[in-house]
């Protein structure tokens, strides 16, 4: 098994622009079922890269290419319209890789499509997911990483593939990578991914990597703590030299001058361990600790 | 992007929260002068000469004093303009009718992170620090979280009212300020702000309410939508440094730090970590520089460039795992940034993975330049990076 995306996923592309097309291509040429595109102009045509049709709607998508998922390269304007035609059209798994999404837009469309509406949104501002050797939906390297029973959470896309491939170095899989994002408002948090993999029975051990800013990995520890106090967890916290007050890129990753503590690397490094999660000063030492905590259990 | 005092006030007067009478924008102490003379030709008893800065504590600072003639606001003037408070240099000043206060109350309409919807606050404790509040007399602060389907028209007056009689506001007020939380609400979503925040909030003889001073914070993902907040960009209000101001019209992810290695990488979290791993290994980051995703030659070369034009960099480390970001265009990037930028005397450790990487050092290795190093993985990438800037 894996979580959120498998060899039954059938995946249409909401923006099939020439980033859209490049990414698609690769998770298709991956093994990923991408079934359909979708362009409001363009119904009734053939994405020519991929050889699969080209629907007006994700409505049409899901009727005729009976898609179940989306993946959404719109630019950021158009993100929170993409989002909510994905839901009504009865799509349960959204995908949203653009950046640079309004938070006012995202605090609407959690609250219709997560909250309310009970679909699972990945994103926005992410690399997307990986369960290797099933799917890739997103634009993760997938060169980077191989099956495996790690389950990976990540609020950095890049730092993900850091870590996969230090792992794979060492020959050790992945069952699902899932990026997070990095916005203040993203549809679904670690947590949500921790709890999926303790329900996994392919997923042994747990890595995450978290960023300054917000308290949703302190949430998860504490989870962890109180339930899965068995399972290797180990993790890293992006930004140990960041300054407080400076928003270092990712709209979420920022320690709020006066602001309620907690936010830092060296606090939400703290409060982990004080839950007995091993949280590494760098991705690398991550990676080592992950190897550690397995060969022990083996 | 964070407003100043006086453009907090004009984007609350136009959502209909009131404010005191419309005061002057000044930048010099002529200016400050004919402004008070003016008001006070108005009618008006005395002005408020305000720092126009984008950091709390401007009055303890000396940034805010009231003057009921025009010698009084020449000398404040004089004394305000080019005052470092925390680092921000005075270069603006607002000079504003002063205003008759009876009571301070505090009203915020804020982002709420934690819940992903919007948080109100609001007490009849205001002109203090309201975390001080919070943290002596927890009861004086009414917190009201909402969902988008709570406010899906707008804040509801009932709850505006709910809000204002629960933090205790006198009766007669009660009214006129909960119609000011709405419209400060609409304000909120209208402009895309993530915090409106109105401290004091005051009440006048007359018995009418008025944002009294106005701490606003603009989405920056949402300038698209307002004309790229261009209406808001004024010199000489930002004290950030002036390579942050460079990036920041090129629309390039920078923040400028104290140590010596430049750093420049793809995600944000890549380059968080490339901070920490070069602190590791005995050095400093100059700098935090993301070149996102999907970066162009065009946007490497501009971005190295500005990593180099800081005279504090002695080496700089390029970190780059490929995403959305494909190698040969990090390769290319680098060779056309050299070709640009001649000759420069810093070594450039770079270390490239992920998608396309090898097309992208293969180009790098056939280039031959000659300060470029290529690094197999981040750590001796840092180690690199430290040395090359503890020996330059």
């Amino acid at each position: 098994m894996s979580i959120f995306i498998d060899e039954n996923t059938k995946v249409v592309v909401q923006g099939i622009g020439a980033q859209g097309t490049f990414h698609a291509k690769r998770n298709q040429e991956y093994g990923t079922n991408v079934v359909a595109g979708v362009h409001p102009k363009k119904g009734g045509t053939t994405w020519d890269e991929l050889g699969v049709p080209v629907y007006a709607s994700v409505q049409e998508a899901v009727a005729h290419a009976k898609a179940n998922t989306s993946l959404i390269m719109v630019p950021a304007a158009f993100t929170k319209d993409a989002i909510l035609e994905a839901f009504n059209a009865g799509i349960a798994t959204i995908i949203c890789i653009t950046e640079g999404v309004p938070v006012h837009d995202m605090t609407d469309v959690y609250d219709t499509v997560v909250r309310r509406g009970g679909a699972r949104l990945i994103g926005p501002n992410c690399p997307g997911l990986i369960s290797p050797g099933k799917a890739n939906v997103g634009i993760i390297p997938a060169a980077t990483t191989m099956p495996g029973r790690v389950g990976l959470v990540s609020r950095s896309g890049t730092l993900t593939y850091q870590i996969m491939h230090e792992l794979a170095q060492a020959g050790i899989g992945i069952s699902t990578c899932v990026g997070i994002g990095g916005d203040p408002v993203i549809g679904t948090q670690f947590l949500d991914v921790i709890k999926a993999f303790a329900n996994d029975p392919d997923t042994d051990a747990i890595a995450f990597v978290g960023e300054i800013g917000g308290s949703e990995e302190q949430l998860a520890g504490e989870w962890i703590r109180g339930n899965i106090p068995n399972t290797p967890v180990v993790g890293y916290i992006a930004g140990f030299e960041a300054p407080e007050g400076k928003q270092m890129g990712h709209a979420g990753a920022i320690v709020k001058e006066g602001g309620p503590g907690g936010e830092s690397a060296a606090e939400k490094k703290a409060i982990l361990e004080s839950y007995g999660i091993a949280v590494a000063y760098n991705p690398s030492e991550a990676a080592q600790l992950m190897i550690e905590r397995l060969a022990q259990n083996a | 992007m964070d407003l100043v005092e006086f453009q907090g006030k004009v984007l609350f007067h136009r959502n209909g929260v009131a404010v005191p009478p419309v005061g002057t924008v000044c930048r010099t102490v002529e200016e400050i002068v004919a402004a008070t003379a003016t008001a006070l030709a108005d009618g008006f008893a005395a002005v408020v000469v305000k720092a126009q800065v984008k950091i709390g504590g401007r009055g303890k600072a000396g940034g805010v004093k009231l003057a009921t003639t025009v010698d009084e606001a020449r000398e404040h003037g004089s004394n305000i303009l080019g005052l470092d408070i925390k680092g921000h240099i005075v270069n603006v000043v607002y000079v504003e009718p002063a205003s008759d206060i009876v009571e301070e109350y505090y009203l915020s309409v804020m982002h709420d992170r934690v819940n992903k919807g919007h948080l109100v606050i609001c007490s009849k404790e205001g002109g203090v620090d309201i975390e001080e509040v919070n943290r002596v007399n927890p009861d004086a602060v009414i917190k009201r979280s909402l969902t988008p389907a709570e406010t899906s028209n707008g804040l509801p007056l009932t709850i505006a009212k709910e809000i204002i009689v629960g933090a205790n506001f006198p009766v007669e007020v009660q009214d006129e300020a909960a119609t000011l939380l709405v419209n400060l609400f609409a304000a909120y979503v209208n402009e895309d702000a993530t915090l409106a925040e109105i401290n004091p909030l005051i009440r006048t003889p007359d018995g009418h309410i008025r944002a009294l001073d106005a701490k606003v914070t603009l989405d920056d993902n949402a300038a698209f939508r307002h004309d790229g907040f261009t209406e808001w960009k004024i010199a000489g209000i930002d004290a950030i440094d002036p390579l942050e101001a460079e990036a920041k019209e090129a629309g390039i992810q920078y923040v400028k730090l104290d140590g010596h290695v430049g750093v420049l990488g793809n995600g944000a979290g890549l380059v968080m970590a490339t901070l920490d791993v070069v602190a590791q290994n005995g050095g400093r980051a100059a700098n935090f520089l993301d070149i996102g995703g999907g970066a162009s030659a065009d946007a490497m070369a501009e971005s190295l460039g500005l990593v180099l034009r800081d005279p504090n960099v002695k080496s700089v480390f390029i970190n780059v795992f490929g995403g959305i970001t494909r190698g040969e265009e990090v390769a290319n990037g680098v060779i056309e940034a050299t070709r640009r930028l001649g000759d420069f005397p810093q070594t450039l450790i770079v270390r490239l993975d992920g998608t396309n990487a090898e097309e992208g050092r293969e180009i790098l290795n056939n280039a031959a330049l000659k300060n470029v190093i290529a690094a197999a993985t981040m750590h001796d990438a840092a180690v690199l990076a430290v040395s090359h800037a503890n020996n330059a």
